[in-house]
């Protein structure tokens, strides 16, 4: 009888024990091959990176972290099958993941059924606008893109402008935001175009804007090969009114694709492009240098914003846990939504139960391409 | 307007180049052995990313090109020898579906090879634009429209003159009759695949300073380059020229006068439209069965 009791006992501790031991499972799913692997490569690197230096480190909550992740190529339909995956059969507790908006809104209702916490790495405002209860996410939107693109405008007394734009997901909500913000900033949209994902001309669609009277600049809403091809065409067709691209393309790989084409293009992005250019007592320069130093040392690959928004979303969720003191996912949720002051790559993050992103403008900086490196516009 | 007009026939007639070479390819090797290589377009990848994997490894550009090509000869040579050879017996539907299958692997191999990035090669000649009658024109469009007028007259000598040529016209003609004649059909069939390698190759390498290259460029351009011998005429060589330049040039103008957004759908849409009202193509033979 003794016996059996002991035997409970330690059976009772030993599960106990194997509990606590267990890991924190993070899922991802992002796309590392495929049209939009300049986001997803540096994201999934990113996230292992920094898995590795919190296990090293301890762990959370003293257990240690484990990423599954799986490579969604950019494909909306892989998205929703790996993300089902991750929820019932891989059983982890939380999602960082959809790196492209059409992969993120695929997993939506999936993710609001299941009940748990998705941070996406996506752009589109569509996302947290309406505020989903399980979803939040970490990039600015492309509404702030064309918010600080009109303004960069408005500066250089551009009234008139032209739009060009692909037809994913994140193009399409960026065309319309734009569209519908234009007015404000007193900036007429006199030409719009569009081409497809996997076009490999733009020189047609670029013709018409050309010929449109009176255009003064060139919005470009994508992300991918697209903008790299316009931007060569731009080039090719003598076009020199100002050209400005999404944070779609805050990457080297954007500069290495449209070569000497990308000169004097502007874009908005998050610091961490310039970490080093910051002046000293910016409240981001030690998180973005610190980001930057790292990644490159790891990889020696330069950074982009895209694995930034990966390390957001990480830390955001790992402080999340802390705080709610456990994995419950329905506590760490309510963790995240109350993410206060937190200084990522993206900016100074409050989150509230009304906005799931938790940016504002503020640290959404303007830079151009200057001799094949980014350049800070003040 | 019409320096607008004049920039799309442009546009239109370089990638219809492109089209027109991929579209060689299938004529060829359908012309020697009824096979329609789905695999055609893997080719003009192999073309691209072998060039830019060498020229990032120091060869200089020409040595680079070189080598590519051959690569790419020697893959068609062992698609013919590996996969179509043993099927020989199969039926054409078979074939096809082996030539699907290798496409498949030749993608999977680039991948593992390479890498799945897109790159960029450099233009043979510089990007300076070249102004022509208000439109503008990159070296790069001058070299593919050289490139295949060349390649044009050299395979119009090469089947008009040589007795390779001939022979493998005749093989295309009756495959029976050439073997009694002589001719080692075996062979034929081998040159056919690797001449059609080498033609896509050189497709591949000459687009990729304009569109960049990357693992799977091969599906959209074999399918469009399919669609363009189809519009030709399946089989015939001049009707895959005249096929490929034609559906560059409607894409082209598709884009510019109709809808940028749906370019790749006009591809597929004149499939349906040839298949359904003129199937034998603009330049191919009808055909005609004895009943």
């Amino acid at each position: 009888m003794a016996r059996q009791f002991l035997l409970g006992a330690l059976l009772a501790i030993a599960s106990l024990v194997t509990q606590a031991q267990e890991p924190i499972r993070v899922g991802a799913f992002l796309a590392v091959t495929g049209p939009a692997a300049f986001l997803g490569d540096p994201e999934q690197k990113t996230l292992e990176l920094y898995i590795e230096r919190l296990n090293a480190a301890g762990g959370v909550l003293g257990r240690k972290l484990q990423l599954v992740s799986y490579d969604s190529a950019g494909d909306a339909e892989k998205a929703r099958t790996f993300a089902k995956r991750l929820i019932e059969q891989d059983k982890v507790d939380l999602i960082v993941g959809g790196t492209t908006t059409g992969e993120t809104m695929a997993v939506v209702a999936l993710v609001e059924q299941a009940g748990i916490p998705f941070i996406s790495l996506a752009g589109a405002v569509v996302i947290i606008e309406p505020v989903k209860k399980w979803v939040f996410k970490t990039p600015h939107t492309d509404r702030m893109a064309c918010e600080r693109i009109f303004l960069d405008m408005r500066g250089r007394k551009i009234e008139r402008i032209g739009l060009i734009s692909g037809s994913g997901g994140f193009d399409k909500s960026m065309r319309g935001e734009c569209l519908k913000v234009a007015p404000t900033y007193r900036v007429q949209i006199v030409a719009d175009e569009a081409y497809g994902g996997g076009d490999t001309d733009m020189t047609a669609q670029l013709t018409k804007i050309k010929n449109t009277p009176g255009v003064q600049a060139v919005l470009n809403a994508g992300f991918g090969q697209g903008p790299a091809i316009v931007t060569k065409n731009f080039k090719q067709l003598g076009m020199n009114v100002p050209l400005y691209q999404s944070h779609g393309v805050a990457s080297k790989q954007y500069i290495q694709l449209a070569g000497d084409a990308a000169e004097g293009v502007r874009l908005p992005a998050a610091a961490v492009l310039v970490a080093e250019k910051l002046p000293a007592d910016d409240k981001q320069r030690p998180v973005a240098v610190g980001y930057k130093k790292t990644y490159e040392g790891r990889y020696k690959q330069e950074i982009s914003t895209f694995g930034g928004h990966a390390y957001d979303g990480l830390m955001i969720a790992v402080e999340a846990i802390k705080r709610a003191g456990s994995t419950d996912k329905a506590k760490v949720r309510e963790a995240i939504e109350s993410t206060k002051g937190f200084i990522g790559t993206g900016g100074v993050v409050n989150m509230t139960p009304r906005d799931h992103m938790g940016l504002d403008l503020t640290h959404f900086r303007m830079l151009e391409v200057r001799k094949g490196d980014w350049a800070l516009v003040q | 307007m019409s320096a607008q007009f004049l920039q799309f026939l442009l546009a239109g007639l370089t990638v219809g180049a492109i089209y027109a070479l991929v579209a060689l390819g299938f004529a060829i090797i359908y012309n020697a052995s009824q096979v329609i290589n789905f695999a055609q377009g893997e080719f003009v990848m192999i073309g691209g990313m072998a060039t830019v994997w060498l020229a990032n490894a120091g060869w200089p550009l020409p040595a680079a090109i070189a080598a590519a090509v051959l690569l790419a000869a020697l893959v068609g040579l062992a698609l013919e020898k590996l996969a179509v050879e043993p099927a020989r017996g199969a039926s054409v539907v078979t074939l096809i579906i082996i030539t699907i299958g290798a496409s498949i692997l030749l993608r999977g191999f680039a991948t593992i090879f390479w890498d799945k990035k897109i790159h960029p090669l450099k233009a043979f000649s510089g990007e300076a634009p070249i102004q022509f009658g208000g439109a503008t024109l990159l070296p790069q469009s001058l070299w593919v429209l050289g490139v295949t007028l060349a390649i044009v007259l050299l395979l119009s000598w090469f089947f008009g003159r040589t007795l390779l040529g001939k022979a493998l016209l005749a093989t295309s003609h009756n495959r029976l009759a050439a073997q009694l004649a002589g001719i080692n059909v075996q062979h034929v069939l081998l040159l056919s695949f690797g001449l059609s390698a080498a033609l896509g190759a050189v497709a591949g390498i000459l687009i990729a300073p304009i569109t960049f290259t990357a693992w799977d460029v091969g599906v959209m351009l074999g399918l469009k380059g399919f669609a363009a011998a189809i519009l030709g005429g399946m089989g015939s060589g001049p009707g895959a020229i005249v096929g490929g330049l034609v559906l560059g040039i409607i894409e082209a103008m598709g884009a510019g006068y109709v809808s940028s957004a749906y370019k790749d759908a006009i591809a597929f849409v004149i499939i349906l439209a040839v298949l359904f009202f003129m199937p034998s193509g603009l330049l191919g033979q009808r055909s005609a069965d004895r009943v």
